[in-house]
């Protein structure tokens, strides 16, 4: 009887526990949309910040954020796919293999303020690239390749040895098994795990309060000239995002809507993130079943 | 005879050559992984090089002792009070209190959630926690810091004494950011464990908490410490939501609810207020060293951990 | 299955070029960024152009800001970029010697933060700020003298009925030894520098303190004029009210210089832009709505060691 009323209250706890984890987010969620989607409309999400005036929004801000995780995708992309694919197909038991997953393993855990202020004394100073959306790519490059590093390793393993096997009895070549066998298979749960990892890009500010800057220049949005610099695709140009203008914001907001302002943001950044997880999901479904269905074809 | 010659000699070129693309594209691929999988090495030891090469100038160009940095207590950069002195033990002391009290207020928590995922409703259950777990990962540590300062903080001031401002509200702002990393790798561990142990634990009658406690976690004890160091790494180099919630004052505190620092905290508040290569920007390169050689020593742990468990 | 193959080898060598061109432009970076500098200077004999880099302080950024925007609006500067970033004036004084930045935003007199540099840099005053020490609103004092105030930040004094308020803790919410704010304050208030006290709280960014001020039950700080508004207790210093007047005249003290460095003397654009926010259209326009005094209106003038003359 006694095992059986441990059994029950051990239970209980661990049920309450969880709930209580549950209870946690949706109030963080709550708090955060109840204090800011009032503040949320067409206005805010398109306009530019104002200094001391009431009325300013985040539209930069926001392309900035957007902007900003597709250079840092552009730069990951192919490079966290080839060291995943090295660790995951050619890496051997040895030496080099066993730093490379020591390296990817601190990399990942590196505090984000350290790789921020070696962007600020390597990349903004030293390369003279100064406050720019490039030298913010790269730094979140550094947060972000052993994540993908890691999603396209565990990605190739997953794939059923079969697979592998049937190829090479065709004698294809390693790379083309590479390419053409395994890749597809993987690619659903690389593009899930990345679009995951994106996320990540969103929110953070330590490193980039370094690197690109806490504020933008004038944008002119009918200029598409990547070398101009008030045109907002031009990677060389100093950017704030989101993250780094909730940050400035509840530090040193003149405006006297500051505090709306800041939880609006965080809001908008909050629904993104959502956004985000849902995207990535449906993405995954959807690549998974195009892939398996192909392969029926081919 | 004459066909049978020229056979080999048609097929042979043809052969030659697409065995040289299968060749040369392998070759290629194969350098090019390599090369991105060295590139990794690359950034580390580049950024192993630079933090240390102004980290390392506090002791051999500005003459600090190493134990007068890490045992002293008194830190007085801008030597306000005569000569400056760098002592961080009081920062040493509040990166670790912080972190180690976030992992204790997470781990329970997060076990319970990979328990309740797992095994208690391992249906639903893990439908509803998996994508709460998500979430709460991706909510960006400027908006954690945030609720901290307008939730967390006058919520301890008006239940503890003090201002509410200090390591208590600074790892309860953690323990929420690092629930997740503790969570997934515990229930990665649970999900993964073979079937047979439980049922057979079940068959010889146990409980479900009697298999829970003396079966399943004994078994993924390893693992489930291994998401809490990994919890703590994160919580150790956390900068923005700590540093607003923590008070920021150089000195070990007397109470959890009194005004302290973390490396990260200082290195946040100051960076932007000295100059570099001056004494006081060196003294926070070192503590960004520091806080680096602790990633090192944080990851260590990690692989004795999965190293034992692997035996 | 061919054309994926194909698809994919196509996507492969487009990364290696992204890549390379990203190496290639980090190689030629340096030396165009500095040919560029050099060729601007000529062309700008005809009409200004070229960019400026304005970095450091974050007390500073918002006029600054606001400044460029108008500046750049302006139909004969239409080919100048001003861009301006924060970062602490620290930063801005590292960036304008080290020649990253052409100009450098400071809180204080770059004698202050930089030994040999500082005789390369020349300092142009562009606004003054004053301080004004707060209170939370509950603690029952409207006035402190200069040795009150030392006694209260130095920890002689610890309870608000010591000097005529209520009987409550004093929390001193203080800014980092290594602010410029902090400096201000030490320097020109209570004329002594002060350790860190054990308990107190310390804000390196105006909004931060404000709302710490505001909320906590005691807490007492400072603030720039231009943060104060009716969530905090705004005292009088020597029974001096911080204001705009009393700054201009010389009674109210606790006030510095915000300083825009540059590196030897500007190059024209830098001078143009420089001009242009101590022209009377900035400084008694944006200046005085964003909460600075313009420095034309001060009666006092104080040098890097403090000295005032009239």
């Amino acid at each position: 009887m006694r095992a059986k009323l441990t059994d029950k209250i051990a239970t209980f706890f661990i049920v309450v526990f969880s709930l209580l984890i549950v209870a946690v987010l949706v109030g963080l969620i709550g708090f955060i949309l109840v204090r800011g989607l009032s503040h949320i409309d067409w206005h805010f999400l398109t306009s530019v910040p104002q200094t001391i005036r009431e009325g300013g929004g985040i539209g930069p801000q926001l392309f900035n954020s957007l902007f900003l995780l597709v250079l840092t995708l552009i730069i990951t992309i192919p490079l966290g796919l080839g060291a995943g694919i090295y660790m995951a197909e050619y890496a051997k038991p040895g030496k080099i293999t066993g730093t490379i997953r020591l390296v990817v393993e601190v990399l990942s855990s590196f505090p984000s303020i350290v790789v921020g202020l070696f962007g600020l004394l390597l990349i903004v100073n030293t390369f003279g690239f100064g406050f720019s959306l490039f030298s913010g790519a790269l730094v979140l490059t550094i947060f972000n390749l052993p994540l993908m590093v890691r999603i396209t390793e565990q990605a190739f393993r997953s794939v059923p040895k079969e697979q592998k096997e049937a190829g090479l009895a065709l004698g294809l070549s390693k790379w083309k098994i590479i390419s053409s066998v395994l890749f597809p298979v993987a690619l659903p749960s690389i593009v899930t795990g990345t679009v995951l990892a994106a996320g990540r890009v969103f929110g953070e500010a330590a490193a980039l309060l370094f690197t690109a800057g806490m504020s933008t220049p004038r944008l002119d949005f009918t200029n598409w000239n990547p070398l101009s610099p008030t045109s907002p695709i031009n990677p060389f140009r100093p950017a704030e995002t989101l993250a780094v203008h909730i940050w400035k914001i509840n530090s040193e907001g003149l405006a006297p809507d500051a505090a709306q302002i800041a939880a609006g943001a965080s809001a908008v950044l909050v629904i993104l993130v959502l956004l985000f997880n849902l995207f990535a999901r449906w993405l995954g479904g959807v690549l998974y079943k195009a892939m398996t269905a192909s392969k029926r074809m081919g | 005879m004459k066909t049978i010659d020229e056979r080999p000699v048609q097929v042979q070129p043809a052969r030659g050559t697409r065995w040289k693309k299968h060749h040369a594209e392998d070759v290629a691929g194969r350098s090019y992984t390599f090369i991105c999988a060295a590139l990794l090495i690359v950034i580390i030891l580049s950024i192993v090089y630079f933090v240390a090469s102004k980290g390392l100038a506090t002791f051999f160009r500005d003459g600090v002792s190493l134990s007068d940095f890490l045992f002293g207590t008194t830190w007085d950069p801008e030597g306000n009070n005569g000569e400056p002195m760098y002592g961080v033990l009081p920062f040493i002391f509040g990166s670790f209190a912080t972190s180690l009290l976030a992992a204790l207020i997470a781990s329970p928590l997060s076990i319970c959630a990979s328990l309740f995922m797992t095994e208690i409703v391992p249906g639903w259950g893990k439908k509803l926690l998996q994508p709460v777990i998500e979430l709460l990962a991706g909510i960006p540590s400027v908006v954690y810091g945030f609720i901290g300062l307008t939730v967390v903080v006058p919520f301890l001031r008006n239940v503890f004494p003090g201002q509410g401002i200090g390591i208590a509200a600074g790892a309860i702002v953690l323990s929420v950011m690092i629930l997740p990393t503790i969570t997934s790798v515990a229930a990665d561990a649970l999900a993964s464990l073979p079937r047979g142990l439980k049922e057979s634990s079940f068959a010889l009658g146990a409980t479900r908490w009697q298999t829970i406690s003396r079966v399943i976690l004994p078994t993924v004890l390893p693992s489930i410490l291994t998401g809490v160091v990994l919890g703590m790494a994160r919580a150790f180099g956390e900068a923005l939501a700590v540093q607003m919630v923590i008070g920021n004052a150089p000195h070990i505190p007397r109470s959890l609810f009194e005004s302290a620092s973390t490396l990260t905290s200082v290195i946040t508040l100051d960076m932007g207020n000295t100059v570099m290569g001056s004494a006081h920007s060196n003294a926070l390169w070192s503590m960004a060293l520091a806080l680096m050689f602790m990633t090192f020593v944080f990851v260590m742990i990690v692989r004795l951990l999965e190293r034992r468990h692997r035996i | 299955m061919i054309k994926m193959k194909k698809s994919l080898l196509m996507l492969c060598t487009l990364a290696l070029v992204v890549m390379l061109a990203a190496c290639g432009s980090k190689n030629t970076e340096d030396t165009s960024s500095a040919s560029g500098a050099a060729t601007d200077d000529k062309s700008s004999a005809t009409e200004l152009s070229g960019s400026i880099l304005a970095v450091g302080s974050t007390a500073l950024q918002p006029l600054v800001e606001q400044a460029a925007q108008k500046f750049m609006a302006e139909s004969q500067y239409s080919k100048i970029q001003v861009q301006v970033q924060g970062g602490g004036s620290g930063t801005g004084l590292t960036q304008v010697a080290g020649g990253q930045a052409d100009i450098g935003n400071s809180d204080v007199f770059a004698e202050e933060k930089l030994k040999d540099e500082a005789k390369d840099l020349v300092d142009h005053q562009v606004a003054v700020v004053a301080m004004a020490a707060v209170t939370n609103p509950d603690v029952g004092v409207d006035s402190l003298t200069k040795q009150q105030l030392v006694d209260i930040f130095t920890g002689k004094v610890t309870n608000w009925k010591e000097v005529g308020g209520k009987d409550e803790k004093i929390v001193i919410v203080n800014r980092p030894a290594s602010s410029g704010t902090r400096k201000t304050f030490e320097k020109y208030a209570l004329g002594t520098s002060t350790e860190d006290l054990k308990g107190s709280i310390q804000e390196e960014s105006s909004g931060t303190v404000k709302k710490i001020v505001a909320e906590s039950p005691g807490a007492i700080g400072y603030l720039a004029l231009s943060y104060l508004d009716d969530k905090v207790k705004v005292l009088k210093y020597e029974g001096v009210e911080a204001t705009v007047e009393n700054v201009t005249s010389g009674k109210y003290p606790v006030w510095a210089y915000e300083h825009m460095y540059t590196k030897g003397e500007p190059k024209p654009e830098v001078k143009a832009f420089l001009d242009y926010i101590a022209s009377d259209a900035v400084q008694n326009g944006d200046v005085v709505e964003l909460g600075y005094i313009p420095v034309s209106k001060m009666e006092v003038k104080r040098d890097a060691e403090g000295n005032i003359t009239k």
